[in-house]
């Protein structure tokens, strides 16, 4: 690693990272923007828990009690938007930004000066979207799915949110060329397609599916702009338009945007797997063709999220056996980490446990989607809190728990320290149980006849939403532990091995903890490859 | 560490029940999907209820499995790892035929009751519904009948912020409505559903069917309820600020006191669509059938 650096003075920033601001406004560097992202999506998993902790606050009782009902509408929301374009998908860049040059051997993202900019522009997407709070009128309130016309009732928030989702898709795109510029070009010499660690593939696939549907959405937003301003009529059918048409179009983007959320997971959680059960992971090719179907299929499903709208009987029939076929490759997913765990060595360090929750908890989340996917029982769970149930099952244990156990996996190579084990056990259980408490009743809730979004209900669905809200903010306040952990990690902590972990394998494991600030800048050779892979 | 795991799988959702939600639950009633009152309700009950139970086999399986390893490989008892076991394709080709068979078997009946669902014809009864921000319309098409249902008084100013009543003593809580929509038993009755301003949902779950009203568009349902009672809903499509606020009531009623009601309603209705105020009272007084309140 440590070869002569005497080239670099030629030019300047290389080898003396800068102090202060200026080193974060101006870096081109892979972790340092990793660094920035995932800590803006840590900001912002914190904003929209707050939001959703206010959700929770007013439900905790029938009757409206802190909340005026538009409010409630803007808190649900931004809730979901801050969580989807904030929270996660930033968080999985930042991981794409730390680890795919380390794992694929190469010295820095394809396209530094790109990089900088996709994180940029993103405190300024959130200052538009949260600023929306200030304006008369207040944040959008009609849902994140933004369906007109409900949405076009929006006042001075409807060109902000709009332009705000845009930036969020140009920041998007950049990352995903990033990523797809570097996987394809930048690999060290000797490491073929085939051979790439999964979170690499998972994210080369997601990256994929972001070029496809970003541009989707930022048309969709696009014709309620034009609707809303410049009379055209492409969702009211005063006009000759069709509300629906909307639909259609942001679920051909929020479908296999569901996957942009949960691929990465996949693969953090196959690296982490085989990692604590000193054993490779099982079916490793047939979980890369899984990812890939599962890709091909999520642009085939859109519409299970809008079978209520009034389909023709061929559409849903067709959108259920598509959605239906979804559970073929995410079940062979979930059956090669089962296996990967037969007859090995395994130990239960945080982010193994994160890892294990998630396996457990997502296919909880599956077993609901695959409900959700019968057409006529779908007719009683759509717009329940039982769908609410079910994607925040998907989303929470699934790509949240992923974040988390990632962050515990990584963070010793990250900063050269191991955590501490102690406390982030406590905040895996803490997390694990409470995450049940709140989102387990709203299976209940929903199959008893709640609909979701709304501020107040009717006196039977009380016990529950008293369960719900108090496991929410029993979460929500575990997750101050993580903050810590993390920070006391930063500043100090029992050193890390360049090998943190026993069973780990993959190049990044082949450089010092913790990582310089430049990384194979000459390739690593076949030697120190086959080191890294055979581990 | 199994004992641990189970825990996390489900042992939580107990640890829940027994700790916070001591108060009076409504039994199983409240925890599970309603079978409803219809032939349609019930042919989605059944299916939830076999879908939900494939599930639950499946997870018992997958599951058992995941703990399975969990107990028998820990490190801690000595496990030494198998790095040879990487690969098996007679199990890629097990695990992907065996969940495409189950698919197919889950999706035949499934598709069978969606052909049932969306056969509207033969109806003896048609109803339109308009939804309104934030209220409903009915017009009965066969005889002209026609109202405005709104959330009945008592609700509406319970759920004002710090109105100072308790939702508790306040009767069907956000599921009551001025005026009553009326429907025959044993009759085939279809649902025509459009909106006037933006997207609502008419959902109703002990008759089993939810779909959306659209500005410019019209569906279509049908009911054909068995059980004469007082059934509640809900909107079920954010359609801004009370969206919580526009419930849905039908009663189902003999079908000569359907003619009654009618006849009464009638008149009123031929000529211009009179206030719901002006409505409201006959229709209490003619469409109070025997009361089985479903939810």
């Amino acid at each position: 690693m440590a070869t002569s650096h005497a080239h670099d003075t030629a030019h300047g920033h290389h080898d003396a990272k800068p102090y202060g601001m200026s080193r974060w406004l101006f870096t081109t560097n892979h972790k340092d923007i990793g660094t920035l992202y995932l800590t803006f999506a840590c900001i912002m998993f914190f904003i929209g828990g707050a939001m959703a902790l206010l959700i929770r606050a007013e439900l905790w009782h029938p009757g409206l009690q802190i909340l005026d009902p538009v409010t409630f509408n803007a808190l649900t929301t931004n809730h979901a938007l801050v969580m989807i374009f904030g929270a996660v998908m930033p968080a999985w860049v930042g991981f794409a930004n730390w680890m795919i040059p380390m794992q694929i051997g190469s010295p820095d993202m394809a396209l530094p000066r790109m990089n900088n900019y996709s994180f940029w522009i993103l405190p300024f997407a959130f200052m538009l979207l949260l600023g929306t709070w200030l304006v008369p009128g207040g944040a959008p309130a009609g849902g994140w799915t933004l369906y007109p016309p409900l949405v076009l009732q929006g006042g001075d928030n409807l060109p902000m949110a709009i332009f705000a989702i845009h930036l969020m898709g140009a920041s998007s795109i950049m990352g995903a060329i990033n990523v797809i510029v570097t996987i394809m070009n930048m690999r060290a010499p000797g490491i073929t397609l085939l051979k790439m660690p999964l979170f690499v593939w998972t994210w080369l696939i997601t990256a994929y599916l972001l070029i496809a549907v970003m541009p989707v959405l930022a048309g969709a937003v696009t014709m309620l702009l034009t609707d809303h301003f410049f009379g055209t009529s492409f969702f009211s059918a005063a006009g000759g338009g069709d509300p629906v048409m909307f639909q259609h179009i942001f679920w051909f983007f929020g479908h296999p945007e569901v996957y942009i959320l949960i691929l990465p997971a996949f693969g953090i959680v196959s690296e982490i797997i085989p990692t604590f059960s000193r054993k490779p992971l099982f079916g490793y090719e047939s979980m890369v063709y899984a990812t890939a179907s599962i890709a091909f299929l999520s642009f085939i499903v859109w519409a299970h999220h809008m079978f209520t709208v009034g389909m023709p009987l061929a559409g849903q029939l067709f959108f259920m056996l598509s959605t239906m076929l979804i559970a073929v490759p995410t079940g062979v997913k979930v059956f090669n980490w089962t296996t990967t765990m037969y007859k090995g060595s395994l130990s239960f360090e945080t982010p193994m446990l994160f890892a294990l929750a998630f396996l457990f908890l997502f296919t909880i989340g599956g077993f609901s989607g695959l409900m959700l996917a019968i057409v006529p029982a779908d007719f009683q769970y759509h717009d329940t809190y039982f769908v609410v149930a079910h994607f925040h099952y998907v989303l929470v244990p699934g790509s949240i728990f992923a974040i988390m156990a990632g962050v515990y996996y990584w963070i010793p190579k990250w900063t050269g320290h191991m955590y501490n084990e102690k406390l982030g056990k406590w905040h895996f259980w803490l997390s694990a149980i409470f995450v049940n408490v709140l989102f387990f009743p709203q299976h209940f809730l929903g199959l008893a006849g709640m609909p979701r979004r709304i501020p107040d209900y009717a006196t039977q669905f009380t016990d529950w939403n008293m369960v719900s809200s108090f496991g929410g903010f029993a979460f929500g306040l575990s997750q101050i532990l993580f903050v810590i952990v993390v920070v006391q990690c930063v500043r100090g902590g029992a050193k890390a091995s360049a090998r943190a972990w026993e069973g780990a394998h993959g190049l990044e494991w082949e450089l010092p903890s913790p990582a310089p600030y430049h990384t194979w800048e000459s390739a690593p050779d076949v030697a120190t490859i086959a080191h890294g892979a055979e581990h | 560490m199994s004992k641990k795991r189970w825990l996390v799988a489900g042992g939580s959702i107990a640890a829940a029940v027994a700790g916070l939600a001591g108060p009076a639950f409504a039994g199983w009633d409240g925890l599970n999907m309603t079978k409803g009152v219809t032939e349609l309700s019930e042919k989605i009950y059944d299916l939830h209820m076999l879908i939900f139970e494939v599930c639950l086999v499946i997870a018992a399986i997958v599951f058992g499995a995941m703990i399975y390893a969990l107990v028998r490989f820990r490190k801690s008892k000595g496990a030494v790892a198998d790095t040879s076991h990487v690969h098996s394709t007679a199990y890629e080709i097990a695990w992907t035929l065996l969940p495409v068979a189950i698919l197919i078997a889950m999706a035949v009946p499934a598709a069978r009751a969606l052909v049932v669902i969306e056969d509207t014809r033969n109806s003896e009864l048609t109803i339109k519904v308009t939804g309104y921000q934030w209220k409903w319309q009915y017009d009965y098409l066969d005889s002209g009948v026609s109202f405005f249902s709104t959330l009945a008084e008592s609700s509406n100013f319970a759920r004002e912020r710090g109105s100072g009543i308790d939702p508790n003593t306040v009767e069907n809580y956000l599921l009551e409505v001025d005026q009553h929509v009326v429907i025959p038993v044993d009759t085939k009755v279809r649902v025509l559903l459009t909106a006037n301003d933006v997207i609502h949902a008419w959902w109703v779950p002990a008759l089993g069917m939810k779909k959306d009203a659209i500005p410019g568009f019209v569906n279509e349902i049908w009911i054909k309820a068995h059980a004469l009672g007082t059934y509640r809903g809900q909107c079920a499509e954010l359609c801004g600020r009370d969206h919580g606020f526009m419930p849905i009531v039908v009663d189902v009623v003999s079908k000569e006191d359907f003619n009654h009601w009618v006849e009464v309603h009638k008149a009123p209705a031929e000529t211009v669509p009179a206030a719901p105020q002006a409505q409201a009272a006959p229709a209490d007084a003619a469409a109070t059938p025997t009361s089985s309140t479903n939810r």
